[in-house]
């Protein structure tokens, strides 16, 4: 006999049965088969939104591309290129079937000509091979980067070509993977969709806040004790979410990853919603915290942050390429107690040339992280430029 | 006006036409160096440089159009239509006067896929583009292989004169000075 | 409706013609790239400069502009 009784609150996603299909049937019941408007009716009715970082409105997204004339195509966005996040990896793992699930269920509804779940190079991509087989659908391994995750580089890079973001003026929901419509989706916004269309809008609305539905898959990363992927209700506070991972003298919490921004300590109660984030500078995204503890130097790890992004970029748009050098290594000047008192203005204004002038955003998320180091430890700056590190407590170096 | 004088005036002026092309080719060539360069001209600006070699090759184009088709209607010149597009099939010097015909192929070519550059996208124009170091050099060649004013002392002047401009501008064009066009960058991946 | 030019930031290269065309909506930034000056991603171009802004979308070496018509 099977149940399919609806998993236990902020168990949903990471209860999986890995692997193995039969299980999953048992559990989660079998593969509802939805007409394109009744999934429709039902997502629009859960207020799902995107968990890959954006957040945007997932029925939207799905009509959208739905509505083109020619047969589309599905993409399961599972490249997770922020180093900080893991979330996929581990939802992957545990629970491939559930994400395949919303894969499938999207193609059949909105008559897909093809359904692709994209996974980057280091993905131990078995479990979820095996729960591909007798699937219509296909599991692409493909290069990585940073950027390769960005929804147009994904889409460059399922067409055969190198793994850098388009010109957004074309969207791909009209032109995308072989000139086709194209829905790319978060691997945790399949599975959460998978779950909605079983047990329906009302079930999912019992979780998260009338605003925010759901739960969420955080990665919580630094100083921890138990670092890892934890599942909590969306509008949960920062210091509910973290713990479980048992934070280690926390000095402040970066939300959103390397392009997120800064919640002080001070901060800790404030709910991970899009309301009251706006107030840091912040989003949830993709739900990446990284816990800085007391004895490490903010400025150190931005700059740190910094170079690694201006590595990353694709370096197709002047300004990125260019601009992300130079504020890195003013940074790590910074960072490195240099007394010049022109650094924090010389980053400002780099910040504000390159914002909004690529194809993609990856010069605006590296200047949010930076406008956000620079507001949320004022006093560490200023003390830097003095020469000292307040953090470490002795000269910076 | 005799046939005599008539079928003068058509062979002067497919030697003028031939000459006065081939000149706007090179300033069209040098310009079109600058142009990629860059570097700001003064009065001219980097727009206006782009115009003028445009309107430079546009205008050796037609007058090309005209050379072809004066030398067509010419009795002395005895040429087949089918020697415009074929090369080195005239009776009369074919290897020079193939030349030409190839020429005036590349220059169709380069011609059509530049008006059509917005169809057919920024990689395919730059790649048809680059056969114009191959149309000069097949162009002078021709001129000074087949035109009866080969042997003059003005045109030999003047060949001498274009190719020093050419090659002037390519030689700056392979430069290590000439890259990112005279700004302190770094270099972007291109398509 | 206003007529809006958008850069392709996969194709520009920084020539800078665009900017010399229509100084009063684009400037050149430290690296030769053109930037709005008005901030906004795609800068709107007032009516007496849309003659110089086509003039610019043709001029572009590397055909990275696009004028467009934008409501509002």
């Amino acid at each position: 006999m099977t149940t399919t009784t609806a998993p236990v609150l902020t168990r949903r996603l990471l209860d999986g049965t890995g692997a193995d299909g039969a299980a999953h049937v048992a559990r989660y019941g079998m593969l509802p088969r939805l007409r394109l408007d009744d999934l429709l009716r039902a997502v629009t009715e859960s207020g799902l939104t995107g968990r890959g970082g954006a957040g945007f409105p997932t029925a939207i997204k799905v009509r959208a591309v739905a509505g083109g004339f020619r047969r589309p195509i599905v993409v399961g966005n599972a490249m997770e290129g922020e180093p900080l996040s893991s979330k996929d990896a581990v939802l992957l793992s545990r629970n491939p079937h559930l994400v395949l699930d919303g894969l499938e269920i999207l193609a059949r509804a909105m008559r897909a000509k093809r359904a692709v779940l994209a996974v980057g190079p280091d993905f131990d991509a078995a479990p979820v091979l095996a729960a591909a087989r007798g699937r219509r659908l296909e599991v692409a391994q493909l290069e990585g980067g940073f950027v390769a995750g960005q929804e147009t580089a994904l889409v460059n890079q399922l067409d055969g070509r190198p793994a850098v973001p388009r010109d957004p003026f074309t969207r791909v929901t009209e032109s995308g993977v072989d000139g086709r419509p194209t829905l790319v989706l978060n691997a945790e916004t399949l599975a959460q969709l998978a779950l909605v269309a079983r047990y329906g809008a009302e079930w999912f609305r019992s979780a998260g806040t009338p605003e925010d539905a759901g739960t969420s898959l955080f990665t919580i990363s630094g100083s921890v004790a138990r670092p890892g992927v934890v599942e909590a209700d969306r509008g949960s506070t920062l210091r509910d979410v973290l713990a479980p991972t048992q934070p280690v003298r926390p000095a402040a919490v970066l939300v959103g990853g390397y392009h997120g921004a800064w919640v002080p300590v001070s901060g800790l109660d404030v709910r991970l919603t899009q309301r009251e984030l706006t107030a840091y500078g912040a989003s949830v995204g993709a739900g990446v915290l990284h816990v800085l503890g007391s004895g490490s130097c903010p400025l150190s790890f931005a700059a740190g942050v910094v170079e690694y992004l201006a590595g990353e970029s694709a370096r197709q748009c002047g300004p990125c390429l260019n601009g992300l050098p130079r504020m890195a290594a003013d940074l790590r000047r910074l960072a490195a107690g240099t007394r010049d008192a022109s650094l924090p203005a010389e980053v400002e204004r780099m910040s504000a040339l390159v914002r909004g002038r690529g194809a993609c955003a990856h010069p605006d998320g590296t200047v949010r992280f930076v406008a956000s180091t620079l507001d949320v430890f004022r006093a560490h700056v200023t003390a830097h430029l003095e020469g000292w590190c307040p953090m470490t407590a002795r000269s910076a170096s | 006006m005799t046939h005599a004088d008539l079928v003068s005036a058509l062979w002067a002026l497919g030697r003028g036409t031939g000459v006065v092309a081939l000149v706007l080719f090179t300033i069209s060539i040098v310009l079109g160096i600058v142009a990629r360069s860059g570097r700001r001209v003064p009065w001219l600006g980097r727009f206006g440089t782009s115009d003028l070699h445009r309107t430079a090759a546009l205008t050796g184009t037609g007058l090309v159009v005209a050379h072809v088709g004066t030398l067509l209607f010419d009795p002395y010149a005895q040429l087949k239509l089918v020697d415009f597009v074929f090369p080195f099939l005239a009776t009369y010097r074919p290897l020079w006067l193939g030349l030409g015909t190839m020429a005036v192929d590349l220059l169709a070519v380069v011609t059509i896929v530049s008006l059509l550059r917005q169809r057919v996208g920024p990689r395919v124009f730059r790649t048809v583009h680059w056969a114009t170091y191959l149309l000069w050099p097949t162009a002078l060649a021709h001129a000074l292989g087949s035109g009866t004013d080969a042997g003059t002392a003005w045109f030999r002047g003047l060949a001498v004169v274009c190719i020093g401009l050419v090659t002037v501008a390519v030689g700056w064009r392979l430069s290590p000075s000439y890259a990112d066009r005279g700004w302190l960058r770094h270099p972007r991946r291109t398509a | 409706m206003t007529a809006r030019l958008h850069v392709d930031w996969t194709r520009c290269d920084g020539h800078g013609s665009c900017a010399e065309l229509l100084p009063d909506v684009l400037a050149v930034d430290d690296f030769g790239f053109p930037v709005s000056r008005s901030g906004d991603r795609d800068p709107a171009v007032p009516r007496r400069s849309v003659d110089a802004a086509r003039h610019a979308v043709r001029n572009c070496p590397l055909m990275a502009l696009r004028l467009y018509d934008a409501a509002g």
